[in-house]
């Protein structure tokens, strides 16, 4: 039984620890989300540099080889930073659906330059009418004489305002909510025909409205088999899910943290309010969440890493505990702020923000508790 | 055993209907209905068209100008202007500053101050929390100095609610520190906030938006004259007024009216999605908080029946403001719920009435559920935290 890293590991997470450290404080973090991509290209040339960008993708694709534990590694540590640069929606999605079912030629024309940090490309897994099903998409892809014609809409697009690569999920067949009949196209962002609505987050990140209208594409556009797109959408919209719920898990201990460590230093009624029983019961159950959070969620990496039947149940596990348990920590963590835990100024609004957005993406708390019902 | 209004009572709660329905300015109702931050101007103007109709001073007595209602007519005037979903009345001149003045004030006080903040001329902020003393307000730390004919003001205040509007504050300062306890020695004081010496902070709260502030006092020269009631009994003085401040914190009328507009909203599909009044989860979520919201509605209605009864309420008015804010805060995350993932975009620019439809991302009030559940997190902080709230009750009613 051994539940700690791998050399391999620690090294990765050391050096992620140590560029946190130094080069990424609260501050810096708001000044990139601040800005008009809503992240740092310097931060994000240094990743690729530094090899991060690499990490989940095989070594015969020039990737470092690592699986859902790596990834849950990093975005771990990136929840404990507030990390804000698109390492999902570049390296968990895009690149997710692009490692499935990229021919050579398209990995070479689109993996490659994502991964050296040089392509930003976003997945539109949403949309507007979906709520949480993938698989409920009323865009259509129509075969055309030299190609294929999309038309229809996508919402919440994750980096969809900096990408210049969109991977569209279309429908060449079967009704609405019909998992064949699914196919993948990687389309210039900048084609004739779509137009993007980008927007900041409340969370701090950006997103789109995307429309696409008569879009004509190659045939080179289509991602694998056309009808035969869901299983790699899906298996890339379950990699985002474990790595939001590890993103989260991070946040969920920075919080609890903060909130023991100001329980220490503020004072009223002349004690620290620490020494209140009433507060330091509610803390020992933010611990609780925690730890429970985090239990789950090494077992769902390990899960995921060996590729198993029960890797949805995992997923949903970790994800339906950190949506309920972790929204309820986030407000603890303010309420216990007092007045302080609801400024724009103090760091913790933020992470409580973030933890609160994760909870309603990728499917929320009901959602995984059905699908975890259903099975 | 029955909760039915008398006939006058009923012919009341038409009038004040017919005054919400006629009299409630059309613009005010617009943003309110759909969720827009209001401006001060929008304040002013609901304020002054109740003040038209002798309404203003709700709580006050009618020697003062006030409505002189009973318990129970106060009780229907909150409801229907929740029902009406109209904006709170500000509470710092009306229901805070105003009380206070009536109450313990000078005859000069009184006929200087009071006819502006009925007629809401005058906007008054709340100079009482400090960085160091928030839950512990006694605690307080902003010094005034008497010297021959005025205080020496100098400290800071914090979370003073839209004193970036304020003409005047009202605050509580030291005027004595060699006391026994600390809550001896504290005055109530009155300033011009254009005094020279008096600087507004902005505090900028999660979701983004600029309601509180701090207020810095530097050497502030305020007259003796502006001292209200005895030197060094401001805490008394104080506690009436937070009695005030937690008078209709329930918030039961508005909390229905919300509810019910939840449920319409959820009954049609947006976007084209299935409608949510199908998901079973979500409505089951809604049931339990309209359950814990016709519990609190009987529990504001029974402390309302021994008030009326000219009798002490029972305990059970203790918790109204614990469960109240709860309730508040429930519904705000079930609002957020529905919206999935249009709960997310940030996207103030699109707030302005003005803004055009087709630009807007999200549907109706969408992309703002996300800022009112945030920003009301603040509920069960503000105007003595929950925990504090849970320590008088064990303290008070359970005598622990």
């Amino acid at each position: 039984m051994d539940f700690s890293l791998n050399e391999v590991q620690q090294m990765l997470s050391d050096s992620i620890e140590k560029f946190i450290e130094n080069d990424y404080d609260f501050e810096t973090r708001q000044k990139y989300a601040g800005g008009d991509s809503g992240f740092s290209s310097d931060v994000w040339t240094m990743f690729a540099e530094l090899g991060w960008t690499t990490v989940p993708f095989d070594e015969d694709d020039g990737g470092f080889g690592g699986g859902p534990v790596d990834t849950t590694i990093m975005m771990q540590l990136f929840g404990k930073a507030l990390l804000v640069e698109p390492f999902l929606a570049n390296i968990v999605l895009a690149g997710g659906v692009l490692k499935r079912v990229g021919d050579s030629e398209q990995k070479e024309r689109w993996l490659q330059p994502i991964m050296a940090g040089e392509l930003q490309a976003a997945l539109a897994f949403v949309e507007p009418q979906a709520r949480y099903d993938i698989e409920n998409i009323t865009t259509t892809a129509m075969q055309v004489a030299d190609g294929w014609q999309l038309d229809g809409a996508k919402g919440y697009v994750l980096n969809g305002g900096n990408a210049a690569l969109l991977i569209i999920p279309a429908r060449t067949a079967g009704a609405t909510a019909d998992r064949d009949g699914v196919s993948l196209f990687a389309v210039d962002a900048a084609t004739d025909g779509i137009s993007i609505k980008a927007y900041p987050t409340v969370d701090g990140l950006q997103a789109a409205e995307i429309t696409l209208q008569s879009v004509m594409v190659g045939n080179e556009r289509l991602l694998g088999e056309a009808g035969k797109g869901f299983a790699a959408l899906d298996a890339s919209v379950d990699d985002a899910t474990l790595a939001v719920s590890a993103e989260a898990v991070g946040i969920m201990q920075v919080l609890k943290d903060k909130t023991i460590e100001y329980s220490k230093s503020r004072s009223q009624f002349g004690v620290p309010i620490s020494s209140f029983q009433a507060l330091q019961h509610r803390m020992v159950d933010m611990l609780t969440d925690c730890e429970q959070s985090l239990s789950l969620l090494m077992w769902a990496a390990m899960v995921a890493d060996e590729g198993g039947d029960d890797v949805k149940q995992a997923i949903s596990s970790i994800k339906y505990h950190v949506s309920s348990a972790g929204r309820k920590l986030g407000e603890e963590a303010v309420q216990l702020h007092g007045g302080m835990g609801v400024t724009w100024e103090l760091d913790v609004a933020h992470y409580f923000k973030r933890l609160v957005a994760i909870g309603q993406t990728f499917g929320n708390a009901d959602w995984h508790l059905d699908r975890l019902a259903a099975n | 055993m029955n909760v039915s209004f008398t006939e006058q009572e009923l012919a009341f709660r038409d009038e004040v209907r017919a005054f919400f329905r006629d009299k409630f300015p059309a613009d005010v109702r617009a943003k309110q209905d759909q969720g827009i931050e209001l401006e001060k101007d929008d304040y002013v103007s609901f304020q002054k068209a109740l003040n038209e109709q002798g309404w203003a001073g709700v709580n006050w007595p009618v020697e003062y100008g006030g409505t002189g209602w009973t318990p129970v007519q106060k009780y229907i005037f909150a409801t229907e202007m929740g029902a009406a979903n109209a904006p709170p009345i500000v509470a710092f001149g009306l229901n805070m500053v105003g009380p206070v003045i009536y109450s313990f004030g000078n005859e000069e006080q009184k006929k200087r101050f009071l006819p502006d903040i009925l007629e809401s001329n005058v906007w008054w902020c709340q100079g009482y929390s400090e960085p160091g003393a928030g839950s512990d307000l006694a605690s307080l730390k902003t010094r005034a100095d008497f010297s021959g004919d005025h205080y020496v003001v100098n400290g800071t205040k914090t979370w003073t609610t839209l004193g970036q509007h304020a003409d005047w504050i009202f605050l509580l300062a030291r005027t004595t520190t060699d006391v026994a306890r600390k809550q001896e020695g504290i005055s109530f004081l009155l300033a011009d906030m254009k005094t020279p010496g008096i600087s507004v902070k902005p505090i900028i709260t999660i979701e983004g938006w600029h309601e509180v502030n701090e207020v810095h006092f530097d050497n502030v020269v305020i007259p003796a004259e502006n001292l209200v009631g005895e030197e060094g009994k401001g805490w008394t003085y104080g506690k009436v007024l937070l009695q005030h401040e937690r008078t209709n914190i329930a918030g039961v009328a508005n909390s229905k009216y919300r509810l019910q507009k939840l449920r319409k909203q959820i009954a049609a599909s947006v976007r084209g999605a299935t409608p949510l009044c199908e998901d079973n989860n979500f409505t089951r979520k809604v049931a339990a908080v309209e359950v814990e919201l016709r519990a609190l509605e009987y529990t504001e209605l029974r402390t309302l029946a021994a008030v009326a009864s000219g009798s002490a309420p029972g305990p059970e008015s203790s918790i109204l403001k614990i469960k109240g804010t709860e309730i508040q805060q429930a519904i705000d995350a079930l609002y957020l719920e529905a919206a999935g993932y249009y709960g997310l975009p940030y996207v103030p620019e699109q707030y302005a009435v003005d803004f055009p439809d087709d630009e807007r991302v999200g549907e109706g009030s969408e992309t703002r559920t996300s800022l009112k559940y945030f920003n009301y997190r603040k509920a069960s902080i503000y105007g003595g935290s929950n925990e504090i709230q849970k320590n008088i009750i064990a303290k008070h009613v359970l005598g622990l």
